[in-house]
């Protein structure tokens, strides 16, 4: 969708100052072809190195010199620790220990990803469904597979709902696996929407200021202020979900209900 | 009908889908709020599930609008 070949003028927006869906556009930095697969360097691998790189420098460089009364960057990294291993803890349990690792590189990641598309002239890599799919996609699988290593093919029990009247079970069975399968599809979704559509809505109020002037373009600047405020918010609250769905989903595989 | 016309009428029909999350996100927080006024000691401790609730119900807006997006730039 966000490779916005054909976004430009034929759908209506006309005179339109800025074109809402320019910004999600990959561009190529460094043209690779390797075997007739294109791993191009785009911009979209370049935010997230970038994201990684900062991720592991604050934290390498923060830790290095430990305290007992922590410097400022050591407590950030020590707040957003104890932040991850809170939610672990209430959502999978002592188990959960584990996977401590894995939900926290996961919500660091998609938590940088986000922000840094919130910086102007940034590139959100979030805002790409192939993106935020085969993040999904991998956890899906890999809690999966954690099912079925723990539980063996009683895994399936987990399909089966408790207490249920027994012609019931068809039915249910069948609503359960739909359910199942559909966990990447809304996790990935609800990812990507939240952050193209408020990209979105701030290029198209930008563009408000634009068209209305010098006397009438401070209200929707005023209203785009409020907007950004909110969409760090939802930058931060989505990566908090994404994490959170990747705690209950394991939770499921650990413990079946 | 022009298929150009039934596009963009079918993409603003999509965005419907909104008013759904709107409702919901609005049941959320009133009733947060509301169990929050009666038993403020455990509100905080309610706060990450209002958060989680709230992302949840916005997501089955957000659905819809990429229907409609879909329908805009894909088809």
């Amino acid at each position: 969708m966000a490779s916005s070949d054909h976004t430009g003028d034929h759908h209506g927006s006309g005179s339109f100052p800025a074109d809402p869906m320019h910004q999600f556009e990959i561009k190529r930095l460094l043209d690779i072809n390797i075997a007739g697969f294109d791993i191009s360097f785009t911009n979209s691998a370049l935010f997230m190195l970038i994201a990684v790189f900062i991720i592991s420098f604050t934290t390498i460089i923060s830790v290095r010199k430990n305290s007992i009364i922590p410097s400022r960057m050591q407590s950030i990294v020590e707040l957003s620790y104890e932040f991850v291993a809170d939610m672990v803890r209430q959502n999978v349990g002592s188990q959960g220990k584990n996977y401590f690792p894995f939900i926290f590189t996961l919500f660091m990641f998609v938590l940088f990803l986000n922000m840094l598309g919130m910086i102007p002239y940034g590139f959100t890599v979030t805002s790409h469904i192939a993106v935020t799919f085969a993040l999904a996609m991998l956890i899906f699988i890999g809690v999966t597979i954690i099912g079925f290593i723990k539980h063996g093919l009683g895994f399936f029990g987990f399909f089966v709902p408790k207490g249920v009247p027994i012609f019931m079970l068809p039915l249910l069975v069948v609503i359960e696996v739909i359910s199942y399968f559909t966990r990447p599809i809304s996790l990935s979704v609800r990812l990507f929407a939240n952050m193209m559509a408020g990209h979105t809505m701030l290029k198209v109020f930008s563009g408000f200021v634009i068209l209305m002037g010098f006397l009438g373009g401070w209200l929707p600047l005023a209203v785009m202020v409020a907007f950004t405020g909110l969409e760090i918010l939802i930058a931060f609250l989505q990566a908090y979900v994404f994490a959170i769905l990747t705690c209950i989903y394991l939770n499921d595989a650990l413990h079946m209900h | 009908m022009e298929p150009e016309a039934a596009k963009l009428i079918g993409a603003g029909i999509a965005c419907i889908a909104l008013a759904g999350a709107g409702i919901g996100i609005g049941t959320i927080f009133g009733n947060y709020l509301a169990g929050a006024l009666r038993n403020p000691s455990a509100a905080q401790s309610q706060f990450p599930n209002l958060l989680l609730g709230f992302a949840l119900a916005e997501a089955t807006g957000l659905f819809g609008l990429v229907v409609a997006l879909i329908l805009l730039f894909v088809l």
